[in-house]
This record gives structure tokens, sequence and C-alpha cells, in this order.
């Protein structure tokens, strides 16, 4: 009896030892230190290491290159079955997802487990901008489309140039292709771009545009979201104003593929339980983020209605053949 | 005054600790900057996790971390001057004119005359920063793409006779980096270009494996080749010692080129590559032939080290006024603020000032720290040239290598680099610069966006890029850069003109 209690134990021991290592997760960001994958990782990580969901820290891993492509190609090729990793995602990723930025490599290579946060999308103008409402804004593009340029932090096509093509879009303008847009680097620069009256319009993430709305060099015209920001409550969504368009970029994070369901579900239940903890609160309020939790079966299906919409709207400005 | 007591409270908050991390964060940066492959600002990347895992406040992670950015941007000028590979891209000019000085057995006067420049510019940068930030921010708002676009310009139209004496070889060079350039995603089309399908090459070609494969890899081949001949390695070493004459000699080169490091600086995108270019070639021509510029002279060695530590400074204006990062090591202290719930923009120094001002006290700490640190350790460094060559080219390759792996992890980048090598043996065969190819990677990028996204408001109208009073001024500094030469050397009538 003795012995077999003991080797029982034993294999208890080596058993929880094996889970013990297996639950050292890696969490890749596929940019580098500094951004908002980066971000994602080590906030997740951390929270998930405090709050007793994992028994080691996460380690994170930066992957740099090709826009996130380099981490997701890594994912796909060499660890499409590793349960133990999880990589931090956004509208970038999708976005370059439906227009085939990642070298032929297509959204259902992998698993999206979860968005947990998001930066809302904003429409600002300078402060001495005629423009009062967004839909003085769309009436000027929709008399004369070369009157308004618009500035955005990400390159022509990318997920602030569609922004706001979605927005006209919505408001009847179909002629999207005569919209102009300069694509510059970072938010910030189409911010000055826009103060400093070489283009009509910035376009971008909200933590982007919260220090000059603060200084009370731009205004925001619409934010793109279901409801008005906590924290921004005078600034009114596209869709009161009769534009029905929510464009946010998410923070969140997918998984490889070949796991199984039991691992998928269980990264799932880990996620959830980041985003009813108080220190992702914190987080997300210390970084400009609003609620937005997706988590599980549905958000897959989500993400493949967004790629399915960008991969239409990036075939008619010409971004993709 | 009101600054100096802001600057009394800044330093109020340095303690022994933050002083340690500041000489730390000195003697790192200074490594960092000197090691081909590993540049300021993926030095500062690396070290960011670092900042985490120790747990440092905001206060700390930034002193650390300014003194990592300002101990790189002395140290890059080490291997330009003792091995002719810039340890990055702002000390690129600095190999002009710090290699031919090592070769002539004067590497510790080059060390310590651009150690001296390398303070002067950033210390001058760090004061217009306390004073003028504020103000500058404005200038930002006046820089549209028509403006950047004559900005690009005049650093192209004065690069004719840069690092050579034929004229059609640097345009070549000039040629050949510019179409570098274009690979990778295009930001006005969205479409990828020159990538061939390689999702490697969508990001484009990052200038340090340029760098790194033009320079430290070309290097080691010509080292096989030739046996050793020709390299400043093993050169007979004069007694190092402070060269006061040549620093004297030199102080209206700092102050010229501080200024206009600092303004290229100031200006989002521009960064220090430009500024230490400009002041190089402005040096260049206020100094004439006479000075011998490019077998080194020692205004040759100031002047871009003076510029462009005066540039990382005037980074910083608009990285804090305005979020905007004026070059890649800003745009790594910007997310390292982004991460410590800082958020830079016009609200900074009303929010926070305790953050800026102690930023600024660390700057200058810094500076101080490096310039104490860089005089004496010149002994320790010129010792370098004394490593037999068959140990020291080695392990500068093995570290390039590990410092482009870094970059991305990825196997790509080093077949990439060692593919620049043979092209950088090929072109230095041919005497073609490669100085021009790193200037065309490093701007033409900049050049082309700005010239596309001004063609994209105008709705293709050409009149729009001389469409305001500064770039206006710009296009005539620019044509007067590319025409004084070709005058200025038929007056004086130098006859290596007639030799070419």
């Amino acid at each position: 009896m003795t012995t077999i209690h003991l080797r029982a134990l034993g294999l208890g021991a080596v058993l929880s030892l094996g889970a013990m290592a297996a639950s050292a997760a890696e969490c890749i960001a596929p940019a580098n230190p500094g951004g908002g994958w980066d971000f994602t990782c080590r906030q997740i990580g951390k929270i998930l290491y405090d709050i007793g969901e994992v028994s080691d820290p996460v380690q994170v891993t930066n992957m740099a290159g090709a826009g996130g492509g380099l981490a997701f190609s890594h994912v796909v090729n060499e660890r499409s079955d590793d349960a133990d990793l999880i990589v931090a995602a956004s509208s970038a990723t999708t976005t370059r997802l439906a227009q085939n930025a990642f070298g032929g490599m297509t959204a259902d290579m992998v698993r999206f487990v979860g968005a947990i946060g998001a930066d809302p999308g904003v429409i600002v103008v300078a402060a001495d901008s005629p423009f009062e409402t967004l839909n003085d804004m769309v009436d000027a593009i929709k008399e004369d489309p070369s009157s308004v340029a618009f500035a955005g932090g990400s390159a022509a096509g990318g997920f602030d140039h569609l922004k706001v093509l979605q927005v006209l879009k919505e408001a009847g303008f179909d002629d999207i292709r005569k919209v102009k847009y300069i694509g510059v680097d970072g938010g910030a620069d189409a911010i000055t771009q826009t103060v400093g009256g070489f283009t009509q319009g910035m376009t971008g993430d909200m933590s982007e545009v919260v220090g000059f709305l603060k200084s009370g060099e731009v205004r925001a015209l619409a934010v793109l979201t279901e409801e008005r920001v906590p924290g921004f409550e005078d600034i009114p969504t596209a869709k009161e104003q009769g534009i029905d368009v929510v464009a946010v970029n998410w923070r969140g994070l997918y998984v490889p593929k070949d796991i199984s369901d039991e691992q998928f579900e269980a990264w799932a239940d880990k996620l959830r339980a980041v985003a009813e903890s108080d220190e992702w609160e914190a987080a997300m309020e210390a970084n400009g983020l609003a609620p937005f939790t997706k988590v599980g079966g549905d958000f897959q299906s989500w993400i493949d209605g967004v790629v399915a919409s960008t991969e239409e709207l990036s075939r008619e400005i010409g971004v993709i053949q | 005054m009101e600054v100096f007591a802001n600057l009394a409270a800044g330093f109020s908050v340095l303690t022994w600790f933050t002083l340690a991390l500041a000489v730390i964060g000195c003697f790192l940066g200074t490594i960092i900057g000197a090691l081909p492959g590993l540049g300021p600002s993926n030095g500062v990347a690396i070290l960011i996790p670092v900042t985490f895992s120790m747990g440092l406040d905001a206060t700390s992670a930034l002193v650390l971390m300014t003194s990592v950015y300002y101990g790189a941007m002395y140290g890059g000028r080490i291997s330009s001057i003792l091995l002719n590979i810039p340890g990055d891209e702002p000390a690129l000019m600095t190999t002009l004119d710090g290699y031919p000085m090592a070769k002539q057995g004067r590497a510790g006067d080059a060390l310590v005359l651009s150690g001296v420049a390398s303070f002067v510019g950033a210390f001058l940068a760090t004061l217009g920063l306390m004073f003028l930030a504020p103000l500058l921010s404005r200038v930002a708002y006046s820089f549209g793409p028509s403006e950047y676009f004559a900005l690009y310009l005049l650093a192209f139209c004065t690069l004719g006779g840069i690092a050579s004496n034929n004229q059609a070889k640097a345009a070549l060079a000039s040629c050949i980096g510019l179409g570098i350039a274009m690979i990778g995603l295009d930001n006005t089309s969205g479409m990828p270009r020159l990538t061939f399908g390689h999702m490697h090459l969508m990001d484009g070609v990052d200038f340090l494996v340029a760098i790194v494969g033009l320079f430290a890899v070309a290097e080691v081949f010509f080292f096989i080749e030739s046996h050793g001949k020709g390299s400043s390695i093993g050169v007979k070493l004069e007694k190092v010692r402070i060269p006061v004459a040549e620093i004297v000699k030199c102080r209206w080169t700092m102050l010229r080129a501080s200024v206009i490091g600092f303004v290229a600086g100031v200006l989002p995108g521009a960064g220090a590559s430009l500024g230490s270019f400009l002041a190089y070639t402005v040096e260049k021509n206020v100094q004439g032939e006479e000075a011998g510029f490019g077998k080194g002279a020692s205004q040759g060695v100031a002047a871009p080290e003076a510029g462009n530590n005066a540039a990382a400074g005037g980074a910083l204006v608009p990285m804090l006024t305005l979020g905007v990062p004026g070059s890649g090591t800003t745009a790594v202290l910007l997310a390292l603020l982004m991460t410590l719930n800082i958020t830079p923009g016009p609200t900074l120094f009303t929010d926070r000032p305790d953050v800026v001002w102690a930023l600024m006290a660390s700057l200058l700490i810094a500076n101080f720290v490096l310039l104490a640190m860089n005089v004496p350790l010149v002994r320790i460094f010129v010792k370098v040239l004394q490593v037999p060559p068959w140990v020291l080219l080695p392990g500068v390759t093995m570290v390039s290598f590990v410092g482009i792996y870094s970059l991305s992890g990825s196997y790509f980048d080093l077949l990439l680099m060692v593919g620049f090598g043979a092209l950088g043996f090929v072109l230095r065969k041919l005497d073609v610069p490669t100085v021009p190819i790193i200037l065309g990677i490093l701007l033409g990028n900049h050049m082309e966006d700005s010239l596309r996204r001004a063609m994209v408001l105008s709705d293709g109208d050409w009149t729009y890029l001389f469409s305001s009073p500064i770039a206006v001024g710009l296009w005539i500094a620019a044509i007067a850069g590319f025409i004084a030469p070709m005058y200025l050397r038929r007056l004086v009538k130098r006859p290596q003109m007639v030799t070419d």
C-alpha cells in the first residue's frame, strides 16, 4: 500500500512539475518594445501572473518585422501546436491579413482568442476649422472631394485610412478613391500636419489625440464607437450624427491553430479573467483604452466579418486587386 | 529665472542612485554606440525591458535611457575613427576625416577633438531644449510636405563632391542608395515595391544592415584580400594628449555645426543623420578646399560630431512638445514614455513639469559624465588599434552579426548584410564612395514620401512645391548649395578638378 501511495505521489509530483513547466507561457509581441503589441503582451502577461492564472511569469518575446508578418509566419510554420504560446494582435493584424500583406497567409491559419480593450477611432480637425460637426465635413467632401485632405498615422490602405472611408461610404459618398489621404509617421505627426493647415482632417486613435484635445489645438468631430467614451463625454459618436460606423483599434490575442479545443478554451477563460480584473481596468484607463470585450468563439466570427469587409473596401480603393 | 528654478527642481529628484544609473547608462551607451550594428535606437529598445524588470520609476528610467541615448551618440564616433566603420548612422560622416586622421597616427587627437565637439553640440542643444522647446514646437506646424521635400533636396544638392573627387561616382552611389530606399511598402499607395513577394523586404532595408554590410563586412573582405595592408590597424600611435590648439581652432566650427544640427533635429523627420550631414557639408563649403576635407581635416571631425549630438538634443523638442519623434531613437524613447504613462504632447510641460525637468537635468548630467568619461577613456579606446587585426576584425564582425540578428531575429538580415558587404567590396574596388549610398537610403524615403504627399494634397500641381516662403527659401539654398561649390572651385582653381 505504502509503495503504491509513494508511487502515486511521485507520479503526481512528476505530473504537476510537467504541468508547471507547461504553464510557463510565452507571449510574442510582433514589434519592438514600446509599441501597442508590446504593451498588450506585457500587461496581459503581468496580470495573468498577478491574478494567479499562470504559475510562472509570462515570458515576452519581441519579434519585429513585416508589420507582424514575421511573427505570424513563425507561429504558422514553426509553432502551430504550441499550447503555451499567445501572440498580441490588433486591428492592424486583421487589416494586413485582409490585404494579403502577410505573404499569402490568411486569418484562418491561427485562432483568434479575443479582444479585451480598444482604442476608439476619432476624426479631428484643427481648432479653427470651419467644420463643426461630422456632417459639415461630409457635406464639404460630397460637394468637392478635393477640398478636404486627411492625414493619418498608417500607410494608404491602413486602418486610419479605412476609418475615414467607412464613414464617408456610410454617409452615402461612394466615390471613395477621390478622398485625399496622406500617411505620415504616426498619429502625432498627422496632427501637426492638420494643425499646420496642410490637411483639413486627422484620422487616428483616441490615445493619439488626447494631449492635443486638452491643449485645445484640435477638436474631435466624432468618435467611432457605439457609445460616448468615458472621460470624453462631450465628443459625439458618429452613430448619433446619423453615420453608423464603429471602428476601434482592439487589443487582443491569437494562438496557434493546431492546439486542442480544451487548450483554446483555457486561454479564452484566462483572457476573460484578465478582462474582469481591476488591474486591467487600471491599465486601460492609464492608456486611453475603452472597454471592448469579445472573447472565445464569437470573436472568431467577428474577426471573419471584419476581414471580409476590410477586403472589400481595400479592393474598392485599389490597395488589393 | 523660471527656467533655473525649474531646473533646480529637476536636479532635486536626482539621488546617488539615479546618478549611478547615469554613469552606467553613459558607459553602456558608449559601448552600444561604438559597436557596429548596435545603434542608439536598438540599444535603447533592448534596454527597455530591463527598466521594466528592474521596476524603475519614471524618473530613474528616463535618466537611464537618456544616458544610454547620449552615450550612444558619443560612442558612434569611436569605431568611425578607429576602424572606418560607423558605429551608427549619425556617425557616418565622421568616417570621412576621422579615419584619415587615425591613419596618420592621430587617432587620439581625433577622438579627443570629436569628444569635445560632441559635448559642445549636446550641451548647446540641451540649453536650446530648455529655453526654447515650447517656442520651437511651433516650427513643426509650418513644415508640410513641400517644405520637407525642399529640405531633403537641399541635402542631396550639397552631396556633390562628398567623399569623392569624382562627382559622377558620388551621384551613381546616391542613386544606388535611392533605389534601395524604394524597397518595401509604399506609404502613398499601400503597395509593396521591389519586394519580389518576399515578406522580409516589406519593411524595406534597415539602414543598419546596409551600414554594417557596406562598411564592416566589406572591410573584412578587403582585409582578407590585402592581408591587412592599408588598414589603420597597427599604425604607430602618437602619445595621447589633449589637442588644445585644434580644439580652439575648431571653436566656430563646433558652434556653427551645433546650430545646424539642432535645427535639423527640431524638424521631425529630419533627424541626427541629416544634422551631421548638413553640418559637414556647410563646414566644407565655409572652409574651402584648403582645409583638406576628406584627408583628415580637424574641422571635418568636429563638425559632424557637434552636428549629430546637437541634432540628438534637438530631436527631443518635437518628441516632448508634440509627441512626434524626430528620429528612430526618439521614437523608442517616446514609446518608453507612453509605457510609463507619460504622454508627450503639447500639455506635457504643464502637466508633468517634474518629469520634463528631471529629464533636462539628467541630460545635462549625462553630458558632463560623458565628457569626463570620454576624454580619459580615449587612451583605452586607441589601445584597440594595437589588438592584432586577426583578432580585432573577426571580433567586430561577430558583434555586428549579433547586433543585426537582434534587429528582427531573422537570418535574412544577415544574408542581406553579407550581400551589402560584397557590394561594398566591389564598389570600393571601383572607387565608388559608399557614404552617399547610406545617405540615399536614409533620406531617400523621406524625400519621396514628402514629394508624393505634396502631390496628393495639391492634385498633382507642381507649383505647390514653391507655395510657401520657407519652401522657396530652401529651394534657393539648395540651388546655391549645388552651384556655389563649382564656382568656388573655379575661383581657386584647384588642380584636382583638372586631373579628374
